[in-house]
């Protein structure tokens, strides 16, 4: 029982990393109790990972939520800032920051441990991943830009219901009479998110998330990730056949960069670096699939 | 030559990514996103 309960509550340094940085981007507690948002200054720095501004413990912006608002006044003023921090983030870390910095991908793996049955990649699900370019150019750039809309927070994002919508509604009763047919579209989106994340691991950052997309551009260049030693490597394919991400090889544009895969090869030969153009370039590409 | 190429292009995108926050900032981006993040987000909530 005692062994359990040490397991249960043994966390990797992962799992820590992604509760400290959920807890940093929503440490405006009083906000929670209030049924009101942060107002601060900070708030006009943008978060890296997927977490809704109108959440009322986020001190930071979310970077979608700021471009697509950017963009809906672009005539006037384009969002060069928001999508220059984008740039930044996405170079430095690229999808390491869905792997430790997001906390809708913590989200997402917690609702994975229940116990269901679970549904393993495939060559379907390594296609439904080019959803989320679409959802990237259409939701989040073109409909912003031609319907004056944030077209991804209004009509999908989960995270604005989960951070934002749920623990406002429930504190400010001013809100409540406002909801209509959109709410009871947004819950019914994140119900199926949520639903489709208990048998598919991270299914929304596979398929959904706008913000996975624009990070995984950036994957292949970025300074700190993961790397792979060629002169260790044998190609067996152990790292792309026990991710659970719909990768081809290590540090390509699905890779979360969780380092899951850095136990599993039996060469030792992947691990974090810094400035590693060069060494993501492994023999493993379909291998192991 | 890949390896030349990604490093190239990896400066390309600092440096722009570096240009492109600065200036954002300097003609108000920072203002900008703030004012938009301290009023409740109605699209986000579900409101609209």
């Amino acid at each position: 029982m005692v062994t359990d309960l040490k397991k249960w509550f043994v966390l990797s340094k992962r799992r820590y990393t992604q509760l400290v940085a959920a807890v940093l981007y929503n440490c405006n507690i009083t906000g929670f109790f209030k049924g009101e948002i942060y107002k601060g200054p900070v708030k006009g720095i943008c978060a890296p990972g997927l977490n809704c501004y109108s959440c009322p413990g986020a001190v930071l912006s979310c970077p979608l939520g700021s471009l697509q608002s950017g963009l809906v006044s672009a005539k006037y003023k384009f969002p060069f800032y928001v999508l220059g921090t984008l740039i930044l983030f996405g170079l430095l870390f690229g999808r390491f920051i869905c792997g430790f910095l997001c906390p809708f991908g913590l989200f997402q793996e917690l609702i994975y441990k229940i116990p269901v049955p679970k549904l393993k990649k495939s060559r379907f699900t390594r296609i439904l991943s080019y959803l989320k370019y679409i959802i990237l150019m259409g939701f989040v750039i073109i409909i912003p830009i031609v319907r004056f809309e944030p077209g991804f927070c209004k009509y999908i994002c989960p995270a604005g219901t989960a951070g934002g919508a749920f623990p406002l509604i429930a504190v400010n009763e001013k809100l409540r009479p406002l909801l209509g047919f959109l709410f009871s579209w947004k819950v019914f989106v994140f119900a199926l998110i949520l639903l489709i994340c208990m048998f598919c691991f991270r299914a929304f950052c596979r398929f959904l998330c706008p913000l996975g997309a624009l990070y995984s551009l950036f994957n292949p260049i970025s300074f700190f990730g993961i790397k792979v030693d060629h002169t260790k490597c044998n190609g067996c394919g152990t790292c792309t056949r026990n991710c659970k991400m719909d990768v081809k090889k290590v540090c390509d544009r699905e890779c979360v960069q969780c380092g899951e895969c850095i136990g599993k090869c039996p060469k030792g030969a992947i691990g974090y670096g810094a400035f590693s153009i060069d060494s993501r370039e492994n023999k493993n590409d379909l291998k192991g699939q | 030559m890949k390896k030349k190429l990604m490093i190239v292009l990896s400066v390309f995108l600092l440096l722009t990514g570096i240009g492109l926050t600065v200036y954002g900032v300097t003609k108000g981006g920072f203002k900008d996103v703030k004012n938009k993040a301290i009023r409740i987000c109605n699209e986000c909530i579900g409101i609209g």
